[in-house]
């Protein structure tokens, strides 16, 4: 159960927006009249999501909240009388109920599962409401633990300490406590299941040393977020005049559950003025109220490392959040109207973490999005592009058609850059087959159990295998032709020397691509060396498609034999091909080679033999096939079974009867 | 008509090299050729477009070459799709080939002679049965072979400018390739002319197609390019047949003339100069021998190929940078500029020094995982017609362009025989023979393989010699379908 609730003084609470909600930076005061400056149109890679949440706008009588943990905004009239609704981004269906008005509410949220109401309208106390089915609608009021059979809450334990604010991320489950008299020493603490354990205390290092003793670090400067499965503290430093940097930064604070918090990174704005973040998708998003655009920072890229931290700059040129449009609400009569433009980085705005955009004003909550298709014609370089796409959670299909584009013109990749873009592709691949792989040996030796951590790895969107690329990418470009035939081939070949180099087996079907693209421009000399230095990998597949290569090109039956010869699990699909070229005797001489002589069937072969049109040929079969009789069963004869009547008589027919083997006695 | 004029294993003591009673040339030999057509309307002498030696009096000349044209012409009647390919005279063999319509080639080879003492006066015997026909037939081949890959047919020569010009460019071709030719070393490698494949392992030999792939991409008006690594071929762009004998220029002329100046430690190859810091090892084989200087030649040889289809004419650059080096074939009708020169150095160059000591090194690690290091027990000759794969333990490198066999002429001439006798059926056959002191001769046929194996062992009977050769097949060709 979640007990922070109340536990702390709350923040400063704000007319409209109070309590849990807190603006990064995005201050109020600004005109809305700015102009957008220099943002061009295209390109917009941050949206807000097609289906916000829609409240009852913030007046003297509505006030509205909102409860980051559950992401539910509160609408609450007169105090709760004449009803309080609350919507979330994911339950479609708002919760409204009525409360008693008893005075003013600070704060309101609902415990995790909407079990447990809690209103807090005074400094110290904290009321609750049950919304458990079948459990009487009462209020209570405590400071601790709830117990809701009780209607009593429980003290967990007790710190003290001089806080100047605090800051809970539900994500995280951890709590960060701003003390000292700046403001800048950080003390985190970790919430699980009932228990709260201090995490060691850091200090944010501030722009220029204060004039004064007074706190001098907001929590406006402050976010909580989780990137890459590792929970960060991100301060907004400003950009001060004394220092002579050329703008604000956002630092990056790593928050391990074990050990000390260390800067990591540190994310150049190259601008002044006022700021919001937001984190979508691993990326930090920093908006800038000024400019009315945002950029992206992905703490993965490549950046610059002093030792210590790694400096980053902005992913992409900053672009403003897409436009959007309000929808006109009412009757079906009057939809025709136009649809208002929303009014973007407005002052009204309040940014949650990781990634809320609340406009009070015009009664809407919404999650910010990114777009990856307008990524990919804002970064040119490809290998960069293929990094940043990797890491984000939808990038299958954009990806895919990434490929698609530089193998086509008129955006044609070089072959170095494809080969890049493979390597970084099959890269991610590898790491998921290895995890895969290791996680069933673990499992197939009964390991798992002596290690209840263990989870099957999770297949992202980022692990493109080699059916995704023939699907969507290479089988498509073969057949479009409009390359020269030399970049197909080499493509392909880059592609196989990609999961060469990564050691992924390469699937027969892309062989099979090769070839057949190598067959239609008959280039039979290129297919040959490949074959020669096992390029391409034997399998019967590809023994088989050799083998209808055959009539146009005489080489492939030799190519065929070597691959099924080396797989030395074809010997049947050997004897085969031999018989069907009448080579009986060294089908026979293979067979016999291999020391199966004695379980083949003697008609095949002499079938065979009799097709051949060669009479010593026949001869020489008949009479082995008479000596394994005689060695396996006493008798040169052939049994009923056998079904060699007809060459029997044909033998006795073309050498005579006494030309048959004479049986042998002991 | 071309001559020319070889001596093959001159047993008469080498140095004197004369012919009995013809002691004033020093190359006893002679090639003969027809060109029929011309007869009627002009002297005989008129068709010799070539004689080597050319100071041959021009009534013999004129005999020798009336005697071919009759030969030629008298075994048509029997075999009009045939004619005599050789004929076998006391003191001579004589080759004849007709590489175009209405062309012939004609190559006299003199015998061996022993030189006897009977009466305390030397009496020279000529060994009539040494020469192996189908050796010296393909020599005869192959000589056309390397006239079209770097002048193109006779044909297109006389459309260009008539006889004159076949004639010049005959006599420029031939006065210096024929001085080239080694027959006394000629054997059955000859007649394969097959093409040395360097081993490797699949991930280098993909690199080093991404490496062709981007080459040619970035040196876009490459049309072909073919990449070998210690004189043993890795990769052709061009045709089998082309490779085959610009395979053969490489390994016998281009490769072996640049080996030494190389070995002598001059023309140190680190150009520390290069801007941009990429040292590298690269250089021309052909073409520019200095960058940097401004007025430098990029002149580079001209080569004709699919010469039965699309007639390309090529310039034929040659590259190297350690012991791997590419050939880089663009269109003739693009001259190479100092320009695209340089580009192409600073392009390949440092790409193709780190690809030959991957290379290099891959190649060291495959061989001590396979053992190979180990000298080979067996002496066997292996080809295979189907991608002109030839291998040899027999021969070995004794000057830069002639490798030798190291055994007895005796046995290579068995091993002649025995390609005789399989090329004269399709089907696969194996034959042993026994030859003198403990030696055994096996050839196998398998489909289009052919192996010959070598064994000197005391006192093995034809059971043992067959489990031997089991067993090396069993080693050294477990990869492929091959017959046993």
């Amino acid at each position: 159960m979640a007990a922070a609730a109340g536990r702390q003084p709350p923040g400063p609470a704000e007319g409209e927006a109070p309590a849990a909600g807190r603006e990064a930076g995005a201050g109020g005061e600004e005109g809305e009249g700015r102009a957008k400056g220099g943002v061009e149109a295209g390109g917009c890679y941050l949206a807000l999501c097609a289906r916000p949440v829609h409240f009852e706008k913030a007046n003297p009588v509505n006030c509205v909240f909102f409860d980051e943990a559950n992401k539910q905004v509160f609408a609450v009239r007169s105090g709760g009388a004449t009803g309080v609704v609350v919507k979330g981004l994911e339950d479609r269906n708002p919760i409204s109920f009525r409360m008693e008005d008893k005075g003013e509410v600070k704060c309101i949220k609902f415990s995790l599962g909407n079990k447990i109401l809690a209103v807090q309208r005074t400094l110290k106390s904290v009321d609750f409401l049950n919304f458990i089915p079948d459990s009487p609608q009462l209020e209570y009021t405590q400071e601790c633990k709830v117990l809701p059979e009780k209607r009593t809450l429980k003290l967990l334990k007790n710190q003290s300490i001089n806080v100047n604010w605090y800051m809970y991320c539900p994500e995280s489950s951890v709590i960060l406590l701003s003390t000292t008299v700046l403001g800048n020493v950080l003390q985190p603490f970790y919430f699980k299941s009932g228990t709260m354990s201090k995490l060691s205390k850091f200090e944010i290092e501030l722009p220029a040393a204060p004039k004064s003793s007074k706190l001098s670090l907001s929590e406006r400067d402050i976010a909580m977020a989780t990137i890459y499965g590792q929970l960060y503290v991100l301060y907004l430093r400003h950009h001060s005049r004394t220092s002579n940097s050329t703008g604000a930064e956002v630092v990056l604070y790593h928050l391990p559950r074990e050990g000390s918090c260390k800067k990591t990174h540190i994310l150049k704005l190259n601008r002044t003025g006022k700021f919001a973040l937001n984190v979508v998708d691993n990326l930090v998003v920093v908006h800038h109220q000024d400019t009315e655009t945002s950029v992206i920072f992905d703490i993965k890229l490549k950046g610059e490392f002093d030792g210590s931290t790694t400096i980053h700059q902005f992913v992409l040129p900053p672009r403003s959040i897409q436009p959007y449009q309000i929808p006109v609400a009412g009757p079906p009569s009057v939809t025709s109207q136009a649809p208002v433009p929303c009014k973007l980085y407005s002052s009204s705005w309040i940014v949650f973490q990781p990634d809320i955009i609340i406009s009070a004003s015009e009664g809407y909550l919404w999650s910010l999005q990114v777009k990856l298709e307008p990524v990919v014609n804002l970064l040119v370089d490809k290998g960069k592009l293929m990094d940043f796409l990797l890491q984000r959670k939808e990038c299958k299909m954009v990806i895919l058609s990434v490929c698609s584009q530089m193998l086509s013109e008129p955006e044609r990749g070089s072959l170095s850059v494809i080969a890049t873009v493979f390597d970084k592709l099959n890269n991610e691949y590898k790491k998921y087959l290895e995890a895969e792989q290791s996680y069933t040996m673990v499992v197939e030796t009964g390991l798992s159990r002596s290690n209840p951590l263990l989870k099957r790895p999770v297949r992202t969107q980022a692990v493109i295998d080699q059916s995704d690329m023939y699907t969507h990418v290479l089988s498509v470009f073969t057949e479009k032709k409009e390359a020269p035939h030399k970049f197909t081939i080499a493509v392909l070949m880059e592609y196989i020397r990609s999961l060469n180099q990564f050691q992924i087996a390469v699937q027969h079907y892309l062989y099979e691509l090769v070839i057949k693209t190598l067959v239609q421009h008959n280039l039979f000399y290129m297919l040959h060396q490949f074959l020669q230095y096992h390029v391409l990998s034997d399998s019967k597949p590809l023994a088989c498609l050799l083998l209808s290569l055959e009539s146009i090109y005489p080489p492939a039956h030799q190519l065929s034999l070597d691959m099924l010869k080396r797989l030395s699990t074809a010997n049947d699909e050997i004897v085969e091909v031999l018989l069907s070229k009448h080579q009986v005797l060294a089908a026979l001489r293979f067979i016999r080679g291999i020391g199966g002589h004695d379980s083949i069937s003697a008609r095949k072969f002499l079938d065979a033999a009799k097709q051949a049109e060669d009479e010593m040929l026949f001869y020489t079969i008949f009479r082995f096939f008479e000596q394994r009789n005689q060695r396996l069963r006493g008798n040169p004869s052939f049994t009923p079974g056998e079904h060699c009547e007809e060459h029997v008589t044909f033998f006795k027919q073309v050498f005579g009867e006494q030309a048959l083997m004479k049986p042998t006695t002991f | 008509m071309v001559s020319g004029g070889c001596r093959p294993q001159a047993q008469d003591g080498g140095g004197g090299g004369g012919r009995p009673g013809e002691a004033a040339r020093s190359d006893p030999s002679q090639f003969l050729h027809l060109q029929p057509q011309a007869r009627a309307q002009r002297g005989r002498e008129k068709k010799i477009l070539f004689y080597h030696p050319n100071e041959v009096e021009k009534n013999e000349k004129i005999r020798n070459v009336g005697l071919c044209e009759a030969i030629v012409q008298f075994t048509r009647t029997f075999s009009p799709t045939k004619p005599a390919k050789s004929l076998h005279t006391q003191k001579n063999r004589q080759f004849f080939h007709e590489p175009e319509e209405n062309f012939w080639m004609v190559m006299v080879v003199r015998n061996p002679i022993i030189e006897k003492h009977k009466d305390g006066k030397p009496v020279y015997e000529y060994q009539e049965e040494e020469l192996l026909d189908k050796v010296y037939s393909s020599v005869l081949q192959q000589c056309y072979s390397m006239y079209k890959l770097f002048n193109g047919t006779f044909l297109r020569a006389m459309e260009d400018g008539g006889v004159k010009v076949l004639k010049e460019r005959l006599e420029k071709f031939f006065h210096r390739y024929l001085q080239t030719l080694h027959l006394q070393s000629c054997d059955l490698l000859d007649v394969f002319c097959g093409i040395s494949f360097f081993p490797l392992d699949k991930m280098t030999y993909l690199k080093i197609q991404s490496f062709i792939n981007r080459m040619e991409e970035s040196l876009n008006i490459v049309k072909y390019t073919a990449f070998l690594y210690n004189d043993q071929l890795i990769w052709s762009g061009l045709e089998q047949d082309d490779m085959r004998i610009l395979y053969k220029y490489l390994t016998t002329s281009l490769f072996p003339r640049h080996m030494e100046p190389e070995l002598a430690g001059r023309d140190s190859p680190i150009r520390a100069e290069m801007p941009g810091n990429l040292q590298h090892y690269g250089r021309f084989l052909t073409g520019p021998l200095n960058l940097n200087d401004p007025d430098t030649k990029c002149r580079f040889p001209k080569i004709f190929v699919n010469t039965d289809d699309t007639y390309e004419e090529l310039h034929l650059i040659v590259y190297k940078a350690m012991s791997a080096a590419v050939c880089f074939m663009i269109d003739a009708s693009i001259p190479p500029t100092l320009e695209f020169c340089r580009k192409l150095d600073s392009i390949v160059g440092p790409q193709l020094t780190v690809l030959a000591s991957d290379i290099c090194e891959q190649y060291n690690i495959n061989k001590r995982i396979s053992g190979a290091e180990k000298e080979p027990q067996f002496k066997f000759i292996y080809f295979n017609h189907m991608n002109l794969a030839e291998k040899s333990t027999i021969h070995m490198r004794k000057t830069p362009s002639v490798s030798l066999a190291s055994v007895h002429p005796d046995l290579m001439k068995i091993l002649g025989d025995i390609n005789s006798d399989f090329s004269r059926v399709d089907e696969d056959e194996e034959i042993i023979v026994k030859a003198m002191s403990d030696y055994w001769v096996v050839g196998k046929k398998s489909d289009q393989r052919e192996l010959y194996v070598i064994l000197n062992q005391k006192n093995v009977n034809l059971i043992e010699v067959n489990e031997e050769v089991k067993k090396l097949c069993a080693t050294q060709f477990n990869n492929i379908f091959f017959l046993d």
